[in-house]
């Protein structure tokens, strides 16, 4: 970056520079533990309250209280056990099953003892897209909460274009319904983008209403117009072509597949985008400090309808990658609320495409494993969102962390994003 | 705002520039040339709407149906459209722009309703009385942002306050067999979100969008997870009793208006009642210059002596009261049991009526009628066959929002210093 800015140096950027100095080099080395030990405490935290909640609505336990004291935590601590350790199987695999899977040396029997954790990197995939969706929006100022929406849109234009184009070669057809997604989300987020730049109309409840318009238009959808023949008015769409799916590596009950991958890759272009170029960097100026960047000559416009808009695509991917690799046909339940839960992904991440990647995979693996807590224990799959929101005001609100674990504070404020009011000045 | 040589600006209706009376001015016209041309295209001269104009199952307070001739109706409201659009075009309203703007949105929905509803007939005073208990809570949602924002803290988690208020109302009542009981568990558990996000924003200082996202995801998780583990297994505690129509002596024989506003259940009261209390404690009372002092100019209160975070606290403790009964009232007024997710972005809409409404309770009420009208409509079309799919018919109480967001109807003016924390220096 310092080489391509010391020949050429147009008057923004110098007064950007002024501003905001470049990074060091080497600095954030040493604080590789104080970035992650808010949300790791947080997270710590999160699963503790989880294990109150167990305990707490268990009649079972209220049943060995009223024996004696000692009985009913003891039972608790069962309960407790009984339901995490269902969650840690459900989400990494049994140890016990994986050891002699491998000792065994059958290819097989090892993919399947694995299944839970290669379906856990399955329940990730969306997370990683949305929640990158959510952490551009942030990193200029932008509160996305129409992720949801995006989605769908996204995944329905795929849909469309996964079964109703025939004839097309895989590698072809695959990116086109893939692209078709990212369109789709990117077109919903453009709409409150630029109404937010335009009117000044607030983006959180635009994209809230986009989400609920985006529901009904789904529906109509896929009981009207693309509906599958014979589905008799369910909301339900036809079976995508073979040549638009996104291929799983292993056989049936395994989903895992290359979405991730891509995924992965999406998240690298994103960080490389935010970080590494000027266009990165006038977003970022937006979003941390709009006065500054307005005196720059920045365009806040400009910023604000790409950003949305990128975001959009990030959402739209995400529904896209979901039908074309795993459902490979859309129904209203497509989304179990990756939306909402990508706000929080994005802030525990701290809206860095790495974070989200690990944020993603925490939560993808909680969601998997609560699966087969809801299965073993009977504690509704919901618990999950009430850990992400305790993680999410821990993380965001890392003061209380402090105090519960007596941490010090660190000697300089940690980087704050702008968000503005209704009026969206 | 962070200079100290501010002035206070007083809140007044925003110039209206000679753009935005050009754009209002041609939709107006548009207006008017739809109805006169599209709406009458295919009606038969001899064509008669007719209007019942009293509610099912309603004796007291009863009026005769009203049959209007079709064509000749639709023609008259298209030329008094097309007459205001010309005349805002060449004069403008001035100060009666908005108002303008509403009676072309009221005859445009009238002569929706008499084009739908030709050769048939339509219960209209069915459809108002339904559109004020539909209003209920969005309006109320409405005073809840009013309260808090007038204070200076921006609550989005009102959606959240909402929805556990909706699930403890089920739950305390179905227990205590007492509607108004249920009510008050309600509004306890709204309350309780409501000081947590005025902790966090208030004394933790975070960002008050990310809190009130908190308190969303929370709320929906924690109301998923207690349903599924307690109210759909034990379905008695599932059954509150529902607060029944009240008719007020007198006023409830006024015919067609009485059995529309005077024959309603106790949260209809309640709403108006609020609203007169709001408007004169918020506009004619010491304690109410005090409150809007401090979400106007903090630092100018406090200088005066007044108890800036004090204040802020008891605005949100009002906010959450306020939502509690919104909220209860899906359970106790409406639908008489708790299901996931009931209060579907009701806070949110709630949220831009009370930008709609400028910040003012009388505005509000305005805002949040429009809506209940919008959504009475959605449901009474589908019953009445029309061609229109009810999905779009439900998504307009949406679309309606962003219109309004977008700033048509003028932009409003919100409290100067809201969603900023207060630093005492």
């Amino acid at each position: 970056m310092s080489e391509t800015q010391t020949e050429k140096k147009d008057f923004g950027q110098a007064v950007l520079e002024e501003i905001i100095p470049p990074p060091k080099e080497g600095a954030p080395k040493k604080n590789i533990w104080k970035s992650i030990s808010i949300p790791l405490l947080a997270i710590l935290t999160g699963l503790l309250i989880g294990a109150v909640m167990i305990a707490a609505t268990s009649s079972t336990v209220w049943a060995a209280f009223g024996v004696s004291i000692w009985k009913g935590f003891g039972t608790a601590f069962s309960e407790i056990g009984t339901a995490y350790q269902a969650l840690f199987t459900g989400a990494i695999g049994d140890p016990v099953r994986i050891i002699q899977a491998l000792s065994s040396g059958d290819a097989k029997e090892i993919r399947l003892a694995l299944n839970p954790f290669l379906e856990s990197l399955v329940q990730s995939t969306p997370y990683i897209f949305t929640g990158l969706a959510v952490a551009v929006g942030f990193r200029s100022g932008l509160f996305n909460i129409g992720v949801e929406g995006q989605l769908f849109i996204g995944a329905a234009a795929a849909t469309y274009v996964g079964y109703a184009i025939t004839g097309l070669p895989g590698f072809i057809h695959m990116p086109l319904a893939l692209f078709a997604g990212a369109l789709g989300g990117a077109f919903w987020a453009f709409i409150p983008g630029f109404l937010k730049a335009k009117t000044g109309g607030h983006e959180v409840i635009n994209t809230i209403m986009l989400n609920w318009i985006a529901f009904r238009l789904t529906e109509w959808l896929l009981s009207g117009p693309m509906t599958r023949p014979g589905s008799g008015g369910m909301p339900l769409s036809p079976i995508i072509q073979k040549t638009a799916e996104i291929p799983q590596f292993f056989k049936s009950p395994i989903r895992f597949h290359l979405g991730f991958f891509i995924a992965l890759f999406v998240a690298w272009l994103i960080n490389w985008l935010l970080f590494k170029t000027t266009w990165g960097l006038n977003l970022r100026t937006v979003g941390t400090n709009p006065r500054a960047a307005k005196y720059a000559g920045l365009s806040t416009t400009k910023s604000i309808i790409t950003a949305m808009t990128i975001s959009g695509a990030l959402a739209g991917t995400a529904g896209a990658v979901q039908i074309l690799a795993v459902n490979r046909s859309m129904a209203l339940g497509l989304s179990s609320g990756y939306g909402f839960d990508s706000i929080a992904l994005a802030l525990i991440g701290n809206n860095t495409p790495l974070g989200v990647i690990l944020a993603s995979l925490l939560f993808g693996t909680l969601r998997n494993g609560a699966t087969r807590m809801m299965v073993v224990s009977a504690i509704p799959i919901d618990i999950v969102d009430v850990i992400q929101a305790i993680i999410l005001m821990f993380v965001a609100a890392p003061a209380i962390i402090r105090a519960i674990y007596r941490l010090k504070k660190p000697g300089k404020e940690e980087e704050t994003i702008f968000l503005s009011g209704w009026g969206g000045k | 705002m962070t200079t100290t040589t501010q002035t206070i600006k007083h809140r007044r209706i925003a110039e209206i520039s000679p753009a935005r009376k050009l754009t209002i001015g041609i939709v107006e016209v548009l207006i008017g040339l739809l109805i006169y041309f599209l709406f009458t295209s295919k009606l038969a001269p001899n064509v008669v709407t007719v209007f019942n104009m009293t509610p099912g199952g309603i004796d007291i307070g009863t009026m005769a149906d009203l049959a209007v001739p079709s064509r000749l109706t639709l023609l008259i409201f298209g030329l008094i459209c097309l007459g205001i659009g010309i005349f805002q075009l060449i004069k403008g309203f001035g100060r009666a722009t908005n108002g303008m703007v509403g009676l072309c949105g009221l005859l445009l929905i009238m002569a929706f309703l008499i084009w739908q509803a030709s050769g048939k007939s339509l219960n209209l005073s069915g459809m108002l009385s339904s559109a004020v208990l539909l209003a209920v809570p969005i309006t109320l949602a409405a005073f809840s942002g009013i309260l808090a924002e007038r204070s200076g803290t921006i609550n989005i988690a009102i959606e959240g306050m909402m929805l556990m208020s909706c699930m403890f109302a089920a739950l305390v009542g179905s227990l205590t067999k007492s509607a108004v009981i249920g009510m008050l568990g309600g509004i306890l558990s709204s309350i309780a979100l409501a000081m947590l996000h005025a902790v966090l924003c208030i004394k933790y200082k975070i960002n008050q969008t990310v809190s009130g996202t908190v308190i969303n995801i929370f709320s929906a998780g924690m109301t998923a997870f207690i349903s599924q583990k307690f109210l759909q297994k034990y379905q008695n505690l599932n059954a509150p009793p529902m607060l029944s129509r009240i008719p007020v002596p007198l006023l409830s024989r006024i015919p067609f208006i009485g059995p529309i506003l005077f024959n309603q259940n106790l949260f209809v009261y309640l709403m108006f009642l609020i609203l007169i209390v709001l408007q004169i404690a918020l506009f004619s009372t010491r304690w109410g210059l005090r409150l809007r002092s401090v979400g106007e100019h903090p630092k100018a209160a406090d200088t005066l002596g007044i108890d800036v975070i004090r204040t802020r606290y008891v605005g949100m403790l009002l906010s959450g009261l306020v939502a509690g009964i919104a909220g209860a009232f899906f359970t106790l007024g409406s639908v008489g049991r708790f299901d996931e997710g009931m209060t579907a972005g009701k806070g949110f809409i709630g949220l831009a009526a009370m930008i709609f409404g400028n910040w003012y309770p009388l505005g509000a009420l305005g805002a949040g009628l429009l809506f209940g009208f919008a959504d009475a409509i959605g449901s009474k079309l589908s019953l009445l066959g029309s061609v229109i799919p009810p999905q779009f018919m439900a998504m307009s109480p949406y679309l309606i929002t962003m219109i309004v967001l977008a700033g048509f109807i003028g932009k409003g003016q919100a409290p100067a210093a809201e969603g900023k924390p207060y630093e005492k220096e």
